[in-house]
């Protein structure tokens, strides 16, 4: 059992033997006064964490407001999220930034290097390879940003509450996502887009969902298995507590850390995987501008232009570098025991 | 449709009648000196099953097999015995923390092991639980005030909204902490600490009784002797009974009014501290006792050390007969076929000496073992 023993004691409460009171606090197996050993404990306690700005008492903070007051002072999540905003800003507004069109192509710049207005250069149909990164931004991101948010949250709430209440429900969901895990991705990907045709990224981020909630589902029941054994569960239920109290305040804030991780990695690997079934011709299709399609695209030129290639993959790691960071940010602030 | 109604009417009233009355029942106040709690025959057997989707039960761990004994309004009943014997599955039992097999645990009368609903919060009230681990006990993500308010969400009636923060501060100062930590959270404190947070958070409902399942075996000596010295205060200043379950027997002796030894799922013997201490029947309890640390080394050379052979019988198939009997020197064919009934041994029967205390073995005889 590691003893988060958290503050030593700075002066250990001097004996002096023409106290009585002391000298009764300090024998161990006594009788009476022990009540004044624990004072002292508690007011060496006090003089390790002066009451400063830091440390208001006044007034009660839940634990999401303490762990935005951590998260703001920590530099990876500043930085991480201001790069989010700015990702999403230009997802959503790209002529900010790019005053050009991603389709006007002129096929006689085809493969050439940057040149003035055209800072990374042109591709093989040639387009501006700057004006396509910017406006590509919009479908991975949507792709990442709505299959981790649907996948965690299935897979996070099935997970849960198979992890949580077990028997038969917990067997039978184990069983189906043992089915889903065994579908080939690019198979499965394959034969469910090609039935479902549209030119919008839903059916991509539904194929995503279908195959990702398994992974959040399994991460999730295995940290409520944990979580729920603990003692202060059982203290709670004998409390008389309701399952979804001991649920939704003991079980979830305790299991959640490990969700929120693994679905900001997923996050970075489903951006990837709509650029592979792009690869393949069956998720998002041109004239949809995505990094997953320009990258393939690239990918064989990449000894004769690797601009092409570099610009948008660079683009594409970024982005699921500053979600991780994100979510690993988040995970500490959310947990007490860091702080 | 009309009738099917009327049937489920006729089904529910008195299943809400028995409610009625048992929540009635348990608002009752019982006078010292009469048994709040009595346990009846109380069985807990863990299935041993085998197979991955047809599974069948290939036996049970007989973790409790028949445990009774009485609880008596402000008196401390210590439970003792070695790790495994199925002390903590009697607290859980207790709790209803876990289903029991067979049996009956009696408060003030009501059998509780088959409550459920309003009634069973209505229990929940009444008996409360300090756990062994100070550090797991305690939710990491709230708050001292969060922790110790916790039972006033639950049961709302017993403090209204804008009282419980005082509460909160109340029961921080009862049990010795700075009321000001309230917005602190539990991995800021140190063990005993915490464990006095467990505490106030048992103490909020303003129970009856408090089961201790190893409150302070996971704590230092020094900080053991003021979480025991809080707790028998808090027993005079809100006259509760307390169960406390431990295996170091001078913290049993020093807290409990009377004691009760289980060995692998049974009682073995049950009666006052000073009658289990001095006058010990069981073989088992002398053997428990014998291998107490004697700080003495002249009285420590002098004295009799009973050192049992083997280990402990799996639960899963324990012997026949006497359940203690495959260490037991004492053991003679009569112990292998007849199991011994917890009761005042027959030579002591009717005679007025601390012997007289019962014990479940077939050849009970006093033998002074502790020397202090």
């Amino acid at each position: 059992m590691p003893e988060p023993e958290p503050q030593p004691h700075p002066q250990p409460p001097r004996y002096d033997p023409l106290e009585p009171g002391d000298g009764e606090a300090i024998a161990p197996t006594g009788q009476g006064g022990q009540m004044d050993l624990a004072l002292d404990e508690a007011e060496s306690l006090e003089r390790v964490i002066p009451p400063g700005p830091g440390n208001p008492r006044e007034k009660a903070r839940s634990l999401w407001s303490d762990a935005w007051h951590q998260l703001r002072r920590n530099p990876v999540f500043v930085l991480s999220s201001l790069l989010i905003v700015f990702l999403v800003l230009i997802a959503i507004w790209p002529s900010l930034i790019a005053s050009g069109d991603p389709l006007q192509c002129d096929l006689a710049h085809s493969q050439e290097g940057s040149a003035p207005g055209h800072p990374f250069g042109y591709d093989t149909q040639g387009c501006d390879v700057y004006t396509r990164t910017v406006y590509g931004a919009r479908a991975s991101i949507t792709v990442g940003v709505c299959a981790t948010l649907g996948a965690a949250l299935l897979g996070a709430f099935l997970g849960g509450l198979a992890g949580f209440f077990g028997s038969w429900g917990d067997a039978l969901l184990s069983r189906v996502a043992d089915i889903f895990f065994g579908i080939p991705v690019v198979l499965g990907g394959l034969v469910f887009l090609s039935v479902v045709t549209s030119d919008t990224v839903w059916p991509v981020v539904g194929f995503i969902v279908l195959l990702g909630w398994p992974q959040i589902a399994r991460i999730g029941r295995g940290s409520v298995i944990t979580a729920k054994q603990n003692d202060y569960v059982q203290a709670a239920r004998a409390l008389g507590a309701s399952n979804a109290r001991m649920l939704l305040r003991h079980v979830a804030p305790n299991a959640v850390a490990p969700v929120i991780v693994v679905a900001t990695i997923a996050l970075g690997t489903y951006i990837a995987l709509e650029a592979t079934l792009s690869f393949l011709g069956v998720g998002l299709r041109p004239p949809t501008v995505s990094w997953g399609i320009d990258i393939s695209n690239a990918a064989p030129q990449i000894r004769n232009a690797p601009h092409m290639l570099l610009w948008p993959a660079g683009a594409l790691s970024l982005t699921v570098l500053a979600f991780i960071m994100l979510g690993d940010a988040v995970r500490d602030a959310l947990d007490p025991k860091l702080r | 449709m009309a009738e099917l109604s009327k049937t489920d009417e006729a089904v529910d009233a008195p299943a809400e009648a028995t409610e009625e009355k048992a929540i009635a029942a348990f608002e009752a106040p019982v006078e010292r000196g009469e048994p709040i709690l009595q346990v009846r025959n109380l069985v807990k057997h863990f299935p041993l099953t085998k197979g991955v989707l047809f599974k069948r039960q290939v036996g049970a761990v007989k973790a409790v097999d028949g445990v009774s004994f009485d609880l008596y309004q402000g008196e401390t009943l210590g439970i003792v015995g070695e790790s495994g014997c199925g002390k903590s599955t009697v607290a859980k039992l207790l709790m209803l923390l876990e289903t029991a097999t067979a049996g009956e645990v009696l408060y003030k009368g009501q059998d509780i092991t088959k409550l459920s609903g309003r009634a069973l919060k209505a229990v929940r009230r009444n008996i409360q639980m300090v756990f062994q681990d100070p550090y797991t006990s305690l939710n990491p993500r709230m708050t001292v005030g969060d922790i110790i308010g916790e039972p006033f969400e639950i049961h709302p009636e017993v403090a209204p909204k804008g009282d419980r923060r005082r509460k909160v501060q109340e029961l921080l100062d009862v049990v010795g902490l700075n009321p000001e930590y309230i917005n602190r959270y539990p991995h800021q404190f140190s063990g005993g600490q915490r464990q006095r947070i467990g505490i106030a958070r048992g103490l909020a409902l303003n129970p009856e009784i408090i089961i201790c399942d190893e409150p302070v075996s996971a704590l230092d000596v020094s900080v053991q002797a003021q979480v025991i010295n809080l707790m028998e205060k808090l027993q005079d200043e809100f006259n509760l009974s307390y169960i406390f379950i431990a295996h170091d027997l001078s913290i049993v002796r020093h807290i409990s009014d009377r004691v009760g030894v289980m060995y692998l799922g049974k009682m073995a013997e049950i009666g006052t501290d000073a009658q289990i201490y001095d006058h010990p029947t069981h073989p088992y309890t002398q053997a428990l006792l014998s291998a107490v640390p004697v700080p003495d080394p002249e009285v420590r050379e002098n004295r009799e050390r009973i050192i049992l052979t083997g280990d402990v019988p799996s639960p899963a198939n324990p012997p026949s007969g006497c359940r203690f009997r495959t260490r037991c020197w004492k053991a003679e064919d009569r112990c292998a076929t007849e199991e011994p009934l917890l009761a005042i041994p027959t030579r002591f029967k009717g005679q007025d000496t601390p012997a007289a205390h019962v014990s479940a073995c077939h050849f009970a005889e006093e033998k002074t073992v502790l020397a202090v």
